[in-house]
């Protein structure tokens, strides 16, 4: 019941690898990691998310604040590998309109 | 009155209990039955239902508890969540969900908001009250091809 946050640094772009579950809990955690990434201009900030196994909406407000973030800074949100699981939060509440999600979804069967 | 079992958990008000309680969710779903989609749709459920609880109830102190109710029937699981503190304004909340609408503005998205609306989306039936604390009772049904309480079989529904 916790979440690992990887975060690897390229030019233009970091790659956010997370591991675990995002809830009341986690969710503060990864957004005060999340957050100051979005804030650099032309950067692209890829979040992996294929091993997380659990999401509710304290994840979808992380994400919603990552998102208006890089509209204000001129930065890119990409979600990929989402969990099919994950991926029906997004459906269901019509984020996926507005949210980049890689749609190749992993670990469906 | 219909026979049932009843499971009673309390946590405090705390963040790090939400996965607590999810994990208890999810062992009597699993006994009582249910798909893996439906355990999941549960989870989801009741961890809205806590992180409501923790955040709107207790805004002003730390402590607190959170009393989580099972009622185990043979057709279906009701969850009853409970805060006895201070109470919120549930008209203001209600009108405060829903799903994002294409034509929104990203700017007017709301970052929570969305947790009462996944339990409406995820249970079967939601019933919440605001006269003493709050109150959310939500029910989800077993359905017809899955293993009732008392069945000693696998689950065909994959």
């Amino acid at each position: 019941m916790n979440l690992t946050i990887d975060v690897t640094n390229k030019e233009h772009k970091s790659v956010v690898s997370l591991s675990g579950e995002i809830d009341a809990f986690t969710a503060p955690k990864l957004k005060e990691e999340l957050l100051p990434l979005t804030k650099e201009e032309g950067k692209t900030v890829e979040v992996d998310l294929n091993n997380v196994n659990y999401m509710d909406s304290t994840g979808l407000g992380v994400f919603i604040s990552a998102l208006k973030s890089t509209k204000e800074h001129d930065s890119e949100l990409k979600l990929v590998h989402m969990q099919e699981r994950v991926h029906r939060l997004f459906k269901i509440t019509g984020l996926t309109e507005i949210m980049n999600i890689d749609s190749t979804v992993q670990g469906g069967i | 009155m219909e026979p049932f079992d009843f499971v009673e958990v309390k946590v405090p008000a705390k963040p790090e209990y939400v996965g607590v309680v999810r994990l208890s969710t999810s062992g009597i779903a699993n006994r009582m039955g249910f798909s893996y989609e439906d355990i999941e749709d549960l989870k989801v459920a009741i961890s809205e239902a806590i992180t409501n609880a923790v955040k709107h109830a207790y805004k002003e102190t730390d402590e607190g508890e959170i009393t989580i109710g099972f009622g185990v029937y043979s057709d279906r699981l009701e969850i009853m969540v409970a805060d006895h503190g201070g109470s919120f304004d549930l008209s203001n909340v209600k009108k405060d969900i829903g799903p994002y609408q294409q034509n929104d503005a990203i700017e007017d998205l709301r970052e929570g908001g969305f947790g009462l609306f996944l339990i409406d989306a995820l249970m079967d039936k939601v019933e919440i009250s605001s006269r003493y604390g709050v109150i959310v009772l939500m029910t989800k049904y077993l359905s017809e091809n899955e293993v009732g309480q008392d069945g000693d079989q696998i689950s065909t529904t994959q």
